[in-house]
């Protein structure tokens, strides 16, 4: 893949009215960077997400993907993975991935015939395989445990190649020990797709043995007279080496 | 000893419970009725279940002696017909704006308010209405049915559209759809098992709006006749027209609910 997912954003500053969310936020990530971003509830770090997807849009700064800006809506150059209602119910498993091949191929019915709808489920069926649940490609998503559900969602969003992937949260609902088979296959599957992850989270080890990059957001600046008037910023930004090639 | 609470009745238990009231109601009718009929031979108040079956004979099944027709059926058919036009039209109105209010801000804008005081007219006091614009012919009454369960159904499917989570809908976003792709592949198939559920909450006014309808000007149909029969104080017909009545209804309902089952197997799974 040419070197894309590089992401700049630059002096962003978020505010709601009467509240200042977040304040000066630097951040540049080279392509293929895994960045987790924690701090405390409440500190911005999900604003931050959405302002990445084109949610919501910051009240001064500018946010560049690739040196371009973002557009004005959420779009295929960005996935994402939200903790609750990460996949459709209303679709069977091979049909929540193959999805966005439908959308992408036919503007008009959003479904493929035929020939186009094999070779869609094809490639669905291998980007099921490659998160574990081939098994499961006629089951609704109900039927599936959360950690399958999220590895579903993994899959559905990465389809479609995007340049960002970003999650919010993603495994903060599963067992440990889905939890830590779930950081092996994100580990995996950046490794072999080298998009740039943007990863929200509350669990420091999470971000700690996953991450390249590790962002903390925390209120530096205090007024105990109007605890809303400073937003937070980054407070830490450590880099951890990682080899990015699997060995 | 437990709580009443924790005491569950078996399978069987549950049968005989629900048949209780109704074996109970049957025998109250039957013993009021004996009682009437020893004092007032002639009495027409409270018909035996013989006065009863013969009506229901009478009327399904043995030709008018004046149009040779068999009624029961002439009008069941004549009032289903205006029940399903209505209801469909209803049906119609609310997917196209129920969706498109609920899903798309500037619609909501223009068009909420106009539809939240539309449901505010009572229905039956714009039915003269309906008869001088529409006639007294069948458009009235199917009018009257679109009317009376239309602002309902497209509230209560706007409010459905309303609550998709948003992130279902940024999710779709970042899979590349646009808005049409959106409605016709996440919007609709998510509404359309609450827009069944909402034709079965209606089915009830919309019977309401029928009956009142054939009621002031029909020359057929189930209200009509229930209404015609009033004049003679027929309850050995009105009585059983009220239970065929109930009998349909309550079909129609099973029937919905049993097709959102089919159609939607997903919905039953335990979210």
């Amino acid at each position: 893949m040419t070197a894309s997912g590089a992401l700049t954003v630059q002096n962003v500053w978020m505010e709601y009215p009467g509240q200042m969310v977040l304040e000066r936020i630097n951040l540049s990530l080279e392509p293929g960077a895994f960045c987790a971003l924690v701090g405390a509830s409440g500190c911005g770090k999900t604003t931050f997400l959405r302002m990445l997807l084109s949610i919501e849009r910051p009240t001064k700064g500018s946010i560049l993907l690739d040196g371009k800006p973002l557009p004005a809506e959420p779009h295929a150059d960005r996935g994402v993975v939200f903790q609750r209602y990460a996949v459709f119910p209303h679709l069977r498993v091979l049909e929540n991935v193959a999805l966005g091949l439908h959308f992408a191929a036919s503007p008009l019915t959003a479904r493929l015939f035929g020939a186009r709808r094999r070779a869609a489920a094809e490639q669905a069926e291998a980007m099921l395989e490659s998160v574990g649940l081939l098994a499961a490609r006629d089951k609704y998503p109900a039927q599936l445990s959360g950690g399958m559900q999220q590895r579903l969602a993994l899959a559905q969003a990465l389809i479609l190649k995007p340049r960002l992937l970003l999650l919010d949260e993603p495994f903060g609902a599963l067992d440990p020990g889905t939890k830590s088979s779930m950081h092996a296959l994100l580990k995996d599957l950046w490794r072999e797709r080298g998009m740039t992850v943007v990863m929200v989270t509350h669990d420091l080890s999470e971000a700690f043995s996953l991450a390249t990059r590790v962002v903390a957001f925390d209120r530096v600046r205090l007024d105990p007279q109007a605890p809303t008037a400073y937003g937070a910023t980054i407070s830490f930004d450590i880099k951890v080496h990682r080899p990015q090639k699997s060995s | 000893m437990k709580r009443f609470i924790n005491y569950r009745p078996t399978h069987a238990a549950t049968l005989i419970l629900a048949a209780i009231p109704f074996a109970l109601a049957i025998g109250a009718y039957e013993l009021a009725s004996i009682f009437r009929h020893i004092d007032n031979p002639n009495d027409k108040l409270l018909p035996s279940f013989t006065a009863l079956g013969d009506a229901i004979v009478r009327m399904g099944f043995t030709p008018d002696t004046r149009t040779g027709e068999l009624l029961l059926w002439v009008d069941t058919l004549a009032s289903l017909r205006r029940l399903a036009l209505g209801l469909l039209a209803a049906t119609a109105l609310a997917l196209g704006l129920g969706v498109t209010t609920g899903l798309i801000p500037y619609i909501r804008a223009g068009l909420s308010p106009v539809i939240a005081i539309i449901s505010m007219i009572p229905p039956m006091a714009v039915l003269p209405i309906l008869f001088i614009t529409f006639g007294l012919g069948e458009l009235s009454k199917v009018v009257l049915i679109t009317l009376g369960v239309a602002p309902f159904m497209i509230r209560d499917l706007s409010l459905r559209a309303g609550e998709i989570p948003q992130e279902l809908l940024v999710k779709a976003q970042t899979l590349g759809a646009s808005t049409w792709q959106i409605v016709l592949r996440i919007v609709l198939p998510l509404i359309v098992p609450r827009l069944l559920d909402s034709i079965r909450l209606s089915l009830g006014p919309a019977w309401l709006f029928l009956i009142s309808a054939e009621a002031i000007a029909a020359t057929d149909g189930l209200g009509f006749r229930i209404f015609l029969m009033r004049r003679y104080l027929a309850m050995d017909v009105i009585l059983p027209y009220v239970a065929w009545i109930t009998l349909l209804a309550f079909a129609m309902d099973a029937a919905l609910r049993k097709t959102s089952r089919g159609l939607f197997p997903w919905t039953a799974l335990p979210a």
